[in-house]
C-alpha cells in the first residue's frame, strides 16, 4: 500500500465528478490509500492569478499548509488547480509576505497523469491483469498545463509529450500520432467567450477524427469539459461527426475492469459506451 | 545621449512599472512575432501579442491597460516557452490585469474581469466553488440566463451538478487571505 494526499479540487466534485469517481477507482486497484486533504479550500483557479499577485499565492499555499502536517506527497489529479499549486510553491519563496502563516515548501506535488506514469506505479500496473483495450484508437491530448510551463511541469517533451501515449499503449490502445496534443481549447474563456471555446475544441475534436482517432484522452477538467460538451454543429469535411472524451483513469479502470466504469461513462456529454460496444470492449 | 543606458531608464513609467510588477525583461524583445504565430486566441484580440510588448515599450499605458487582449490571453503559456529571448509572455499578461484591475480603467472585455471577480467572491464566501452557485451568480449580473440552460439540464440529469454547497469550515484562513488581498487593493 502506498499512502498520498488527496486533494480533489472543486471540479473533482461537481462536474468532473467521473474523474473523481475513476482517480479513486483505479488507486485502489492500484494499491494507492488516498487521504483527502482535510478542510482543504479552493487554489483560486485562472480567476485568482488574472486578479491579484498575491491572492493566486495565499489561497493554494493555505492548502499546502495543511497537507505539510503529513509526510506524503500530493496527488492531484486536475492540472489547473496542480499548475496553481506549483506556481504558487516557487512564489512563495519569494514572497513569504503574501502569506499569512509562513510556509516551508516541504510538500512533494505530483499531478496524477505523472503520477501514473512514473516507472513505480507503471510497474504496478504491468503486474495487474489487464483486458487490453484491442482496436481502440485514441488521441492523447495533454493539453497546456500539463506540460507548461516545463520549470513547473519537468516534462521535458513539451512541445510533443508522449507519457501519456505509452500509458495508453500499455493498456492495448493505440495511440495515433497527431499535432494538436498540447494546443489551448480555451479554458475558462468558456463562461464568457463560448464562442472562442466552441471554435478552438472543434479544431481540435476535428484534428483528432482526421488523425483516425476513435476518441480522446486526456487528464484536464477543462479540457474535457470543453471537448465533451461543445460537439454541437462539429463537422468533419463536410459530414456531420462527434467523438467521445475520456479521463485517462477511466480508460484504465476500464482496462483492469473496474465495476464502476458504466457508471463513470454515463455522466458524459458526448455517449462513449456505443463506441465502447461497438469495439467489444464494454 | 548615453547609448549604453538601457531604455528602461527613460522616463517610460508604464514599462518601468510593469518590469518591476513581473520581473520580465521585455526590452530583450527583437520582434519575431514567435509568440503571436502560436497564439491560440489571436484572431479574437485586439492588439498581437508582440504588439503588446512594443506598446509597452512606447509607454502607451491606456491603449495596452484597456485592450480586449489582456482579458482574451487563456493563459496558455505557449508564447512564453516558445520566445527565443525567454520573455514571460503569460507572466506579463496577468501584470498587465492586475495593473489594469487597479487603474480604473474600463476593461476591453467587460464580461471577463466581472467573472473573475465573481469566482473569486464565490471563494470569499463558500471556500470552495459550488459551480452551480457560481454560474447563478454570474448569469445575474450579466442577465444572459438562456445561454448553455440546455446543456445544465444535462449535466444535471448526469449526475454533475450539485445542488448544494458543501460546508466547510476553513472560513478564518480564507477571510483573512481575503482581507489582506482587500485592504492591499484599497477595497
Ligand atoms: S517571441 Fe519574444 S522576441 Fe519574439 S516578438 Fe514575441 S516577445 Fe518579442
Ligand atoms: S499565454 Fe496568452 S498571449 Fe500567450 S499564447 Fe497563450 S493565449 Fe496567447
Amino acid at each position: 500500500m502506498k499512502d498520498v494526499t488527496y486533494y480533489p479540487g472543486c471540479s473533482l466534485h461537481g462536474t468532473a465528478r467521473e474523474y473523481d469517481e475513476s482517480f479513486r477507482g483505479v488507486s485502489e486497484l492500484l494499491g494507492v490509500n488516498l487521504h483527502e486533504l482535510e478542510d482543504w479550500t479552493c487554489c483560486g483557479s485562472t480567476s485568482a492569478h488574472c486578479t491579484d499577485e498575491a491572492l493566486a499565492v495565499a489561497l493554494p499555499v493555505r492548502n499546502l499548509t495543511i497537507a505539510a502536517k503529513y509526510d506524503r506527497e500530493m496527488v492531484i489529479p486536475c492540472v489547473a488547480c496542480y499548475s496553481r499549486f506549483k506556481a504558487a510553491a516557487e512564489e512563495a519563496k519569494e514572497h513569504p509576505e503574501y502569506l499569512l502563516s509562513p510556509y516551508e515548501g516541504k510538500v512533494s506535488l505530483r499531478y496524477a497523469l505523472d503520477f501514473f506514469c512514473d516507472k513505480p506505479m507503471i510497474e504496478d500496473l504491468k503486474s495487474k491483469k489487464i483486458k487490453p483495450l484491442s482496436g481502440l484508437k485514441v488521441a492523447c491530448y495533454y493539453g497546456c498545463l500539463a506540460v507548461r510551463p516545463p520549470k513547473l511541469t519537468g516534462v521535458k517533451l513539451y512541445e510533443n509529450p508522449d507519457h501519456m501515449d505509452r500509458l495508453m499503449e500499455l493498456l492495448g490502445a493505440e495511440a495515433v500520432d497527431w499535432s494538436y496534443k498540447t494546443d489551448c481549447c480555451g479554458a475558462s474563456l468558456v463562461m464568457t467567450r463560448t464562442d472562442i471555446v466552441t471554435n478552438l475544441s472543434q479544431k481540435i475534436l476535428g484534428m483528432a477524427i482526421e488523425a483516425g482517432a476513435d476518441c480522446i484522452v486526456t487528464g484536464c477538467t477543462m479540457c474535457h469539459a470543453n471537448l465533451d460538451t461543445r460537439q454541437a454543429g462539429l463537422t468533419v469535411e463536410g459530414e456531420k461527426r462527434e467523438i467521445p472524451v475520456f479521463y485517462f483513469t477511466e480508460l484504465m479502470g476500464l482496462a483492469m475492469e473496474h465495476k464502476d466504469v458504466k457508471q463513470w461513462l454515463g455522466r458524459h456529454i458526448t455517449d462513449p459506451i456505443k463506441l465502447l460496444s461497438n469495439k467489444g470492449l464494454l | 545621449m548615453n547609448l549604453n543606458e538601457a531604455p528602461s531608464k527613460t522616463n517610460n513609467s508604464f514599462l518601468e512599472d510593469v518590469i518591476k510588477a513581473s520581473n520580465v525583461n521585455i526590452q530583450a524583445c527583437y520582434q519575431c512575432q514567435k509568440c503571436s504565430a502560436g497564439c491560440p486566441v489571436v484572431s479574437a484580440m485586439d492588439i498581437m501579442p508582440n504588439q503588446v510588448v512594443r506598446q509597452i515599450q512606447y509607454g502607451r499605458r491606456e491603449k495596452v491597460l484597456s485592450s480586449k487582449t489582456i482579458w482574451i490571453c487563456a493563459s496558455c503559456h505557449t508564447c512564453s516557452v516558445r520566445c527565443p529571448n525567454d520573455i514571460d509572455i503569460a507572466k506579463v499578461m496577468d501584470t498587465l490585469r492586475h495593473i489594469s484591475l487597479k487603474s480604473g480603467l474600463k476593461a476591453g472585455e467587460g464580461e471577463i474581469p466581472i467573472f473573475h471577480s465573481v469566482f473569486l467572491d464565490s471563494i470569499k464566501a463558500t471556500g470552495r466553488i459550488h459551480e452551480l452557485s457560481l454560474i447563478l451568480r454570474f448569469k445575474l449580473k450579466t442577465r444572459d440566463f438562456l445561454k448553455d440552460a440546455a446543456l445544465g439540464w444535462e449535466m444535471f440529469r448526469r449526475g454533475k451538478i450539485k445542488i448544494l454547497p458543501q460546508s466547510f469550515t476553513g472560513g478564518r484562513d480564507i477571510k483573512g487571505i481575503f482581507r489582506a488581498y482587500e485592504k492591499g487593493r484599497g477595497i
